[in-house]
């Protein structure tokens, strides 16, 4: 005690010198236990007066001695009143230790507890996203009953948090409240379902985590968001990516079915699996076969091999485990490679990886044959490891490797680890039995272990003969008789007991040794353990019945042994077999049957992997590795006989748009209208003429948007050169390509335009998508579905005609981009629509929605002139649209002309020379250009939100030229769409940080809104805010880097 | 532990003897033990429990030293009593090795799963189904941690710096669930003591705590902490290769594998973004990378793109592909016996160089766990130091370079116990070594590019080839 004490004092870091100096003389000096408690004592009224102390370094210095005597497992909680006062500390070290001091004590000490509320409170709505965030944990893991509407109160508003660090914290919020007052479950399970939404790569894991502990069962939260989380996973942190994928595999195996088909195995050769997905698609839909892959389980299967990769040995299993669980046979070889690098690492990774190798080598040999030197022992090995190791040996051993491994296990046997040799024997036991080429080989090894010097070794070997012999009721006169001389030597009691047991069976094969053994062991009876006793009682009853003239006698006595022995086992089976063999005038009929009772023929012992039955735990879990189903564990189901409908996975949001417009445009679009109209007239009067057209144009343009804008998402961690089955992008839309070549800005402006009058429309999309949900909830499943589907019908017409002329100018700013793709069988379309609308949902469904900008200017900048070109031009401006390669670039779209009158061939961008961050996606190289003319392509770059240039090179096939892009601030924004309300807590969120003010002196005519509007978003890529006042004006933008 | 013992043994009593069945009745209720088909109450006491604390992955976690003293706790929900640990313990007892500890032990109402590292169990205290590895990954990362704050991890290490440790484990984790695990993020939120530091503290009162987000959390190199600033640029990669060996008796290679890891010091300014391309990547078979590498990349061009994570990490492991035959740069002559007849028994080893591209083999050391027949061995090294440890019966010769003209040896006697019969096993014959500026698979860094900042660092490329598990058998 009084050594912790010094510790305390070593710790503390001599910062107030005096007080330390009463310190360490007070608990040093006094000795015995009495002096101890007090010095105790003492020492606790110190620390309150340095908590009450007006000087922030005595304070720390407190606390960090009681947060020493926390981890020492002592008990502070007397300090309570004197440690919460200091929850306000505006230092933020002292701050955090009390926040460690409360969490510890909250719960036994309530009603002080509930003091510290009030701070936290306060903190839960201060600007700094840490302090927000950290409060939130702190509260929630204050276990005070009384404050749980607090804590659902903010949960739900960090759930809604702009920073995905407090969204994230929130969904840790959710388990701990949900703990405390499983009551609030239909309130959280409400917040899971907002934040499964969330796109943030930081929220996914975490929210999949609560989801599993708060509401399992809930598989329908999840469609929605099945595509998005697929896509995310490979960005997801690593402890995200576990519990996502475990999560996962238990989807798939309810919503798809089985790809274990008989002869599955011989169509899919493992080549298949190497062949790109495309080409495995089209493989699949020739053969025309009646299993084909719901594409959403392939999409699952895909996304999670990178993370075989995984520097975490935690992802790596939770990897193997689902493809073990959920991918077609042929293609879960791929694992063992992963599997097998594990065994390099720690010792308890190595326990817990080949547990789960050996139980899937039980099923599928071949998968780890190819490794089986790596399951060499060392003799540097754990015991535990080497066990698990031969484990693995025994179930790879076949005909051909058989021999190999005999060796092998040779050199075990000698190990001085003797548990392992008995292990090893026992292994090649049970390769005899299984391998029946070599079981003399095996049998007559084990027979030349009976003269090893260790006793372990020759009792193990004993056993494992016995239970070869019994196996195979051949005549194996001599071992027995061997092993009857062994009798004299070998002390250990399984060993004998087991030859007694070999003896007593094979008693008339042996008639002469037989009546010897007896006479011997009846002489040793006394001293013999229990079991031997057993047994020796039970070769006295077998001779007895077929030698009885021999054997009478000492038969008689080693009964009257028995019947005086100190255990009541023996004695009860001493009296038990007097009863039987013993004819007396009591017993009854049963005597008869006495030697078919004792001779009877035995079942032989199966020797197997103890690893045999733990096939139906999920692999790596816990369960698996306890072999017994730990508490909470999830069952996996049963691959469903037919699929529920793939469907519900799909987000119906074009079709709802639909049926919700009318309304949505009459509430919303009213003012957005009359706004149009203003500025339209400032600039270009005839665009109003095509209103209806573009009307119709321009929605299903921006469905495609939003469509675009999702895949762009959920490609961000993927460089996107690679084609994505799923994402099926018609042909004709790529190639409508050369049409779009000639269009000139003004086009590009009015398209840009008609998609932004239906600005109001997106928003109402979302609200229908929500709606949608809500009603899906309340009604029964299978209805909605129906609807569903006729709608889909729906526009699948409707969409036809579009795509035929208005949509295609549209759309062709994307299509450069679009991946080639053959054009989808038709089969399969279907499923690639839903696919495409699937991945709406993270667009749309994002906490912050961004809208369509409202304006966009048709500058362009120069990137190569002509002359320097050497007759290649290029322009670039900004189309103010979302990127379609990853949600932090711009768009800038780029104009290439071709002034000589030669073709340019293989225009491409060469060497990038980006400033640090910041990250470019380029556009496909053009084959060739034709003289005059001229080709407009897109590309994203990331800025990182600064205005640095990025330069690169355009090349030719013959030259490289430098450019440079620049962007202005302005167009580093996004604008988003939210109330006045939103926009106005949001800028309180944000004040301090990002603020500047300036004044800004203007002419009286330039004092219309409309004017200023004009001016605004020329400059800066924002949106409107509406406002109840006229004369404040709000624009909101999104900072690409900060979310 | 001793209570632990009786407990075991408790459903092999028959039900007819009725002084025991009270004793054992009592039993589940003082310990809170198994046996819950013999006590219905119980069973539903402990459901109720249940559905009011759901889990959490890691509810706790206690720091054990060899000694078998918890001398740290960490309770990331309600405490759970120390008396959890007695299980650990009884493990402990029954295991006589700590390497062979299992990892994860059962107990009535929690499990126990610990990894054994720098001589002290981390034992973390689970309540429901989580997968295995999760935690035991975890408690690494919590050691690796560590490591990467004091310099060591050990006993008196983190007793010293137990508010730090809290502090760290407090952002580590949060209601079980690993929060904060990349030590550049970690380094940002509470800084690691240093000498200079602590004299700053003392005298501004600042702090160990760091004030704002650190911004790799929610940037797209969450690995990296922004503002980075040297005055010298460097960045040094390390290829290692290990070979893995098992020779036997007569000096074949019954097993051998190499594998390789590739690990960077780099400290560079900004956001340097960095390339790494080999002359032969198709040596490699199998890679795991750090969370940093491009994967696409390599999948689709086999460079390795990055930015890197400021300071020391392990870019890149590796798996030589198993159809190159692995070279085996050193031999060892061995003659080991024992006769039956006499006392002692003879001993002489020879170690030399073998398929070494030309490089010297340095740092070889050769370790033998002998039979514990062996009381003492009288053994002269031609070159080295060599102890034998008669409790332990291990030898260790430390062999130091090997001169190609004048083979290291090692001969002498051993005296055997009198009367015990020769033991049937040679003892395996460790090895350790290093080669110097050599990879023996022929992996070769092609070359190292820096895009993203302007300034131009000074690149270093090390190779060197290491003995990991070699073994030859005698």
């Amino acid at each position: 005690m009084s050594s912790n004490s010094f510790a305390y004092n070593e710790q503390s870091g001599g910062g107030e010198a005096t007080e330390l100096g009463q310190e360490a003389t007070s608990t040093i000096s006094p000795s015995g236990a009495f002096g101890l408690f007090s010095s105790d004592m003492k020492k606790n009224e110190d620390l309150k007066q340095m908590l009450e102390s007006n000087k922030d370094s005595a304070k720390l210095d407190a606390m960090k001695r009681i947060v020493g005597m926390i981890a020492k497992g002592k008990n502070a909680s007397e300090l309570f009143p004197a440690v919460v006062k200091n929850v306000a500390s505006k230092n933020i070290e002292i701050k955090k230790l009390v926040y460690v001091y409360l969490v510890r004590y909250a719960e036994e000490q309530q009603d002080l507890a509930l003091l510290s509320i009030s701070t936290f409170q306060r903190a839960l709505k201060d600007p700094n996203q840490l302090i927000r965030a950290s409060a939130l944990r702190v509260l929630s893991s204050i276990r005070v009953p009384i404050i749980v509407p607090i804590m659902m109160l903010a949960i739900k508003e960090a759930s809604a948090d702009l920073s995905p660090y407090v969204r994230k914290n929130a969904a840790h919020a959710i388990q701990k409240l949900y703990s405390l007052d499983p009551e609030q479950k239909e309130m959280l399970i409400e917040i899971i379902e907002k934040l499964l939404k969330d796109k943030s790569t930081l929220v996914a894991g975490s929210v999949v985590m609560a989801f599993e502990e708060v509401c399992p069962d809930r598989i329908d939260l999840i469609h929605k968001n099945y595509r998005k989380l697929c896509n995310l996973l490979v960005d997801v942190e690593e402890w995200g990516q576990v519990v996502i994928i475990h999560m996962l595999t238990r989807y798939a195996r309810t919503q798809f079915v089985s790809p274990w088909r008989q002869g599955d195995v011989l169509e899919d050769n493992e080549k298949d699996f190497y062949d790109s997905d495309e080409e495995q698609k089209e493989k699949a839909d020739k053969r025309k076969r009646p299993y084909a892959m719901d594409p959403d389980h392939r999409l699952l299967i895909r996304n999670t091999k990178p993370l075989l990769q995984s520097r975490n040995a935690a992802v790596v299993m939770a990897v193997a485990q689902l493809y073990w669980h959920i991918a077609p046979k042929s293609e879960a070889g791929i694992i063992s490679k992963s599997l097998v690098r594990l065994l390099r690492s720690s010792r308890e990774v190595q326990y817990i990886v080949l547990q789960n190798i050996a139980t899937m080598s039980i099923q599928r040999k071949g998968m780890f044959e190819p490794y089986l030197k790596s399951f060499y022992v060392r003799s540097t090995d754990a015991t535990m490891i080497k066990i698990l190791k031969l484990e693995i040996l025994t179930n790879l051993a076949n005909e051909a490797n058989i021999s190999t491994l005999l060796r092998e296990f040779q050199t075990y046997v000698k190990s001085q680890d003797k548990q392992f040799a008995a292990a090893t024997i026992q292994t090649i036991g049970r390769c005899a039995t299984s391998i029946t080429e070599v079981s003399d080989t095996c049998l007559n090894g084990l027979v030349c272990l009976l003269s090893n010097r260790d006793e372990i070794v020759v009792a193990e070997s004993v056993v494992v003969i016995k239970k070869l012999l019994q196996m195979q009721p051949m005549q194996h006169g001599e071992i027995i008789k061997h092993m009857a001389k062994l009798l004299d030597s070998i002390t250990v009691p399984v060993a004998r007991a087991s030859i007694l047991w070999l003896i007593g069976e094979n008693c008339e094969r042996v008639p002469k040794i037989a009546p010897d053994v007896l006479r011997k062991t009846a002489k040793s009876f006394t001293s013999e353990d229990d079991l031997v006793k057993l047994q020796i009682l039970n070769l006295g009853a077998k001779l007895y019945l077929t030698n009885s003239k021999q054997t009478k006698l000492l038969t008689q006595y080693i009964l009257n042994l028995g019947k005086y022995d100190q255990n009541y086992d023996i004695r009860d089976r001493t009296r038990f077999i007097r009863q039987l063999i013993v004819p007396n005038e009591k017993s009854g009929a049963l005597s008869k049957y006495a030697k078919k009772i004792f001779l009877a023929q035995k079942p032989a012992p199966l020797l197997e992997s103890p690893f045999k039955d733990r096939d139906h735990f999920q692999l790596g879990t816990l369960s698996h590795t306890l072999n017994t189903k730990a508490t909470g564990y999830l069952e996996l189901s049963n691959w469903p006989e037919v699929a529920p409908d793939p469907s519900v996975r799909n987000v119906e949001v074009i079709e709802l748009a639909k049926e919700w417009t009318p309304a949505g445009k009459a509430k919303k679009e009213n003012p957005d209208k009359k706004f149009y109209s203003e500025s339209e007239e400032e600039e270009d009067s005839s665009e109003s003429s095509s209103d209806s057209e573009s009307e119709s144009g321009s929605e299903s343009g921006e469905d495609e948007e939003d469509d675009r804008s999702g895949d762009s998402a959920e490609d961000s961690g993927e460089s996107g050169s690679e084609p994505e089955a799923g994402k099926g992008r018609a042909a004709t839309r790529s190639r409508a390509r050369g049409r779009g070549d000639s269009k000139d800005v003004d086009k590009e402006k009015e398209n840009s335009k008609t998609s932004e009058s239906s600005s109001g429309e997106s928003s109402s999309i979302e609200e229908s998508s929500s709606d949608s949900e809500s009603e899906s909830e309340s009604e029964s499943e299978s209805e909605s579905r129906k609807v569903t589907k006729e709608k889909e019908k729906k526009t699948k017409q409707e969409r036809n005609p579009l795509t035929k002329d208005v949509s295609l100018l549209d759309l062709d700013d994307f299509n450069l981009v679009s991946t080639p793709v053959a054009l989808p069988t038709p089969a399969l379309s279907p499923s690639l629509i839903a696919d495409l609308e699937g991945l709406n949902l993270s667009a749309t469904s994002s906490v912050i929605s961004v809208s369509t900008p409202v304006f966009v200017p048709g500058k362009t900048h120069v990137l190569l002139h002509r002359m320097s070109g050497k007759g290649l031009a290029a322009h670039y401006f900004f189309p103010r649209q979302p990127c379609i390669f990853g949600d932090k670039m711009v768009s800038v779209q780029i104009t290439l002309n071709n002034t000589t009158d030669q073709k340019i061939e293989n225009i491409h961008v060469g060497g990038k020379k980006l400033p640090m961050g910041m990250q470019m996606h380029v556009f496909n190289p053009i084959e060739s250009l034709e003289p005059a003319g001229s080709i407009t392509v897109s590309m994203g770059i990331d800025f990182c939100d600064s205005t640095q240039t990025a330069s690169f090179q355009l090349c030719t096939k013959d030259d490289c030229f430098s450019v440079n892009i620049q962007p202005p601030v302005g167009e580093l924004l996004l604008p988003v769409a939210m109330s006045e309300k939103d926009f106005k807590k949001e800028q309180g969120m944000l004040s301090g940080m990002n603020e500047t003010s300036t004044t800004i002196i203007a002419a009286p005519q330039n004092f219309a809104s409309s004017v200023i509007l004009q001016k605004i978003v020329n400059v800066a890529n924002v949106g409107v805010v509406p406002s109840g006042q006229d004369n404040i004006h709000r624009y909101e933008e999104l900072k690409f880097q900060a979310l | 532990m001793l209570r632990g013992d009786a407990r075991g043994r408790v459903p092999d009593w028959g039900g007819g003897h009725s002084g025991r069945s009270g004793r054992r009745r009592r039993r589940p209720c003082c310990r809170g033990d198994a046996g819950l088909s013999i006590c219905r109450g119980f069973q539903t006491e402990k459901d109720s429990l249940r559905s009011l604390t759901v889990s959490t992955m890691i509810h706790s976690l206690f720091l054990i030293n060899s000694s078998g003293d918890i001398f740290l706790e960490k309770h990331w929900k309600s405490v759970v009593s120390r008396s959890v640990c007695d299980y650990f313990f009884e493990a402990q007892e029954r295991a006589t090795e700590a390497e062979n500890v299992p990892p994860v032990i059962p107990t009535p109402h929690h499990y126990l799963l610990s990894v054994y590292r720098h001589k002290i169990f981390f034992v973390a205290v689970i309540q429901t189904e989580v997968p295995p590895l999760f935690v035991i990954e975890f408690l690494h990362r919590v050691v690796d941690t560590f490591q990467d704050y004091f310099g060591v991890c050990s006993e008196p290490v983190i007793k010293d710096n137990v508010v730090v440790v809290y502090e760290v484990l407090e952002e580590m984790l949060d209601n079980g669930f690993p929060l904060a695990t990349e030590s550049n993020i970690l380094k940002e939120l509470i800084k690691p003591p240093t000498i200079l530091r602590t004299v700053v503290n003392t005298i501004t009162g600042s702090t160990n705590v760091g004030d704002q987000l650190p911004t790799g959390q929610l940037s797209v190199v969450p690995w990296r902490r922004t503002g980075v600033k040297y005055t010298n640029n460097e960045a040094y990669f390390d290829v290692i290769e290990e070979i893995d060996a098992i020779i036997d008796k007569s000096g074949s290679t019954i097993t051998a594998e190499i594998q390789g890891v590739i690990d960077a010091c780099v400290k560079l300014t900004g956001m340097p973004d960095l390339t790494l391309s080999f002359m032969n990547p198709r040596l490699l078979d199998d890679v795991s990378f750090h969370p940093c590498v491009r994967f696409k990349r390599w999948e689709s061009e086999r460079i390795l793109s990055f930015i890197p994570p400021d300071g020391n990490f392990r870019l890149l492991s590796y798996h030589v592909s198993a159809q190159n035959l692995v070279a085996i740069p050193v031999y060892v002559k061995h003659n080991i016996s024992f006769r039956d007849s006499s006392s002692l028994g003879r001993f002489e080893i020879t170690v030399g160089p073998k398929q070494t591209m030309g490089k010297t083999i340095e740092g070889v050391t050769v370790t033998s766990q002998m039979p514990r027949g062996v009381l003492n061995m009288s053994l002269t090294p031609s070159q080295g130091t060599h102890t034998f440890d008669p409790v332990t019966k291990m030898l260790s010769w430390d062999v130091g370079k090997i001169n190609p003209q004048k083979l290291p040896s090692l001969k002498g006697t051993m005296s055997l116990q009198a009367g015990a019969s020769k033991p049937d096993e040679n003892p395996t014959i460790n090895l350790q070594f290093k080669i110097q500026q050599l990879a023996i698979s022929g992996l070769k860094v092609n070359r190292l590019d820096m895009y993203g900042e302007k300034y131009k660092p000074f690149k270093g490329i090390k190779y060197m080839t290491k003995a990991g598990k070699f073994q030859v058998r005698t």
